[in-house]
């Protein structure tokens, strides 16, 4: 019996390295479902009215779609135990129509819940350690983090124990459960940023100072949505020990000068541009000074208990490099696609990172089926010590696979329909569930997705073109993240019909930028064309190494848009 | 009050599975080819009534009017885009929703 086994063995239920749920935790949870089932009760008795009960079903991630319910379960920084994730395909098949949806921000949508039914969907998330508490609401949401976390070779320090240990603040925070808006925290303590902390509410960067200290520099008021926004530096180093009383006064000082009279500008993104970061800093840094900072003096013993959950797992002795993987790779061109394309870099020799693509050729983009939910489980168990994250780019990612086993698992997730090898490259695209489900969409994005995936489905092509973000948004709240996408997306209506905007040149990571409008909106069919346009034109303007967004900087947003202005007069359908 | 340029019908969403639904001639139907058509301005008023009705005895939630054209068969189909995929479901997954005989078509 290996070490891992016999952990499984000891502790059969119990993550093996996320954090595990307390008793107070679980008896947090266990009561919030219990509440939850009277309210639904009392909803169905009438003893409460519609405008009563809705912010309790918001607060309990339920919302009304346009075709039915839709229940948000909150993934904490995207960590998934393989029970956990099978729990997700079980309530999909037992209470849902067999699928999920993987979103932009680490959850799991399920889009046909009843009502009647979700007490004791949550019930059954609560068995697992889940829940869908504070996924909506004008509250502090679900911490995302890096989904590298704990094995990005980049990494100054695994983000989780920082997530975990906000959410343990933020988790019905009675002075910051009515917010002005939602408010959204990510995480990352990497070198280059994939959880996109600079259009979050607040992002931070885990930072060694000059001591060689750990700390957080602390960014503030990023956002997308309408009104997009990138993050501004309040705190340049701020020591662990006043990690919470930092980001406590930063929420006192939005709770109390942040709009209430506008939901478009009560976002804290707006009042750091009102006000200039500037007189931000300055109010917070006043609030921390004059709070009394005992309530939130650092915990060190609860957050080294919460970093031990989060200890590597019983990584095995490896040389650095695979001779098995080589021969596979030589073997089987196909696997050698994938590996080259979807595995990465591990920190630990001869282990990898594995992306599993949820964005097949034409598919809908962060769905995955309940059956595909339980190969993915199995393949963790089998393959990585039986953890998984949800990355915000809506795919799944198994965090420790040893390279020696990567052809094996290639073939199991193959024969799921679970190995694209398109991480990353243009048919990686995000989108959000626009208004194929969503009852805020103006207009569709997920056939939009569909049809840029089959017009790239020739994946030497995709290859070739490279690393390419395309993101789409169903409306201006840019779910899809259309404004940070190289090529963004959003759809609208105009004049009664769905209409895309193309903007280009966006940016999630540290070097963030927002996209900057092509031109007149299209219709969804002409949208394919003016992204094979704009890639082509890339690819003819190209320097060596670069990706669409280098090109796009170097060369000017004007020349992208003199092409596309060329095309249209040549004829083409544009 | 809106000007009345078409033809409505009523809409909203079932309270226990939230399913879409349409105010038919003696009560909630699930096909929008059974529902009411109000082809006046008094008339859409009086569905709008019935429906807050609904609310008030928790049947129904979200209820709304909406534009409607009369087919040959003198059935109602929505005319904004929005509600042509309420009375189906999603375009992205024919074999779910109404299209898909859940509920019904």
């Amino acid at each position: 019996m290996t070490a891992v086994d016999l952990r499984v063995a000891q502790r059969p239920n119990a993550p093996m390295t996320t954090y595990r749920y307390d008793e107070y935790d679980a008896a947090f949870v266990s009561e919030r479902v219990a509440e939850f089932r009277e309210q639904v009760n009392r909803r169905l008795s009438g003893a409460l009215t519609e405008e009563e009960f809705r912010p309790f079903r918001l607060m309990n991630g339920l919302y009304l779609q346009l075709h039915a319910y839709m229940l948000r379960v909150a993934i904490p920084y995207g960590t998934l135990t393989a029970r956990q994730m099978r729990r997700l395909a079980d309530i999909a098949d037992k209470w849902d129509k067999g699928y999920g949806h993987f979103t932009t921000r680490q959850n799991l949508q399920y889009n046909w819940p009843k009502l009647v039914d979700t007490p004791d969907i949550l019930e059954s998330l609560a068995d697992v350690e889940m829940h869908a508490i504070q996924t909506s609401g004008n509250c502090i949401r679900n911490v995302t983090a890096d989904h590298f976390a704990g094995v990005a070779p980049d990494e100054i320090e695994d983000p989780r124990p920082t997530a975990e240990f906000l959410r343990q603040w933020s988790s019905l925070h009675s002075e910051f459960s009515f917010l002005p808006r939602k408010f959204k925290i990510a995480v990352t303590g990497a070198e280059h940023d994939r959880a996109a902390i600079l259009v979050h509410d607040i992002g931070l960067r885990i930072v060694k100072n000059d001591e060689g200290e750990i700390g957080y520099q602390v960014v503030v008021g990023g956002g997308l949505g309408r009104s997009p926004f990138i993050g501004k530096v309040v705190g340049e180093f701020v020591p662990r020990e006043d990690l919470l009383a930092f980001l406590e006064a930063i929420l006192r000082v939005y709770n109390r000068f942040g709009r209430r009279d506008n939901k478009y500008k009560a976002r804290v993104k707006i009042l750091v541009h009102e006000k200039g970061i500037d007189e931000i800093r300055a109010a917070v840094e006043a609030e921390f000074a004059a709070m009394d900072r005992t309530v939130f003096a650092h915990d060190a013993e609860e957050f080294e208990r919460i970093a031990a959950f989060f200890a590597p797992p019983p990584y095995d002795s490896l040389p650095a490099t695979s001779a098995l993987l080589r021969a596979a790779k030589l073997e089987t061109p196909a696997f050698a696609n994938f590996v080259d394309v979807n595995v990465g870099a591990h920190k630990i020799p001869g282990y990898a990172i594995v992306t599993v693509s949820l964005k097949p050729i034409g598919a809908v983009p962060g769905d995955a089926s309940s059956d595909q939910m339980r190969v993915l489980a199995d393949a963790s168990e089998r393959f990585g010590f039986g953890e998984l994250r949800v990355s915000h780019e809506q795919n799944i990612i198994l965090p420790h696979v040893k390279q020696d086993d990567l052809f094996a698992l290639w073939r199991m997730l193959d024969a799921a329909g679970l190995a694209t090898a398109n991480a990353g490259l243009v048919s990686d695209i995000i989108s959000c569930p626009g208004l194929d489900y969503c009852s805020l969409a103006t207009a569709r994005s997920i056939p939009i997705a569909q049809a840029i995936s089959k017009r790239f489905s020739d994946m030497s092509r995709q290859r070739r073109i490279g690393k390419l973000g395309v993101k789409i948004s169903g409306c201006i709240n840019a779910c899809g993240h259309h404004h940070v996408g190289a090529i963004g997306i959003l759809g609208l209506e105009k004049k009664g019909q769905e209409s895309y905007q193309i903007t280009l040149g966006g940016d999630p990571t540290f070097s963030a930028s927002i996209g900057e409008i092509l031109g007149p909106g299209v219709t969804a069919e002409q949208v394919p064309d003016v992204v094979e346009h704009l890639v082509d034109y890339y690819l003819a303007e190209r320097e060596e190494g670069e990706a669409f967004i280098d090109t796009w900087r170097r060369i000017g947003h004007a020349r992208f848009k003199d092409v596309l202005r060329r095309e249209g007069e040549d004829g083409a359908d544009i | 009050m809106p000007v009345f340029k078409h033809p409505q019908i009523l809409i909203a969403s079932n309270l226990t599975d939230g399913e879409v639904v349409f105010l038919g001639p003696s009560g909630w139907e699930r096909d929008h080819r059974r529902a009411r058509i109000a082809r006046k301005a008094d008339e859409a008023t009086a569905l709008e009534a019935l429906g807050k009705c609904d609310i008030s005895a928790n049947r129904v939630v979200d209820v709304y009017l909406a534009d409607v054209e009369i087919g040959s068969d003198g059935a109602p189909t929505p005319l904004h885009y929005r509600e042509k995929m309420r009375v189906k479901g999603p375009s992205v997954r024919l074999d779910l929703g109404k299209q898909a005989g859940e509920g019904a078509l």
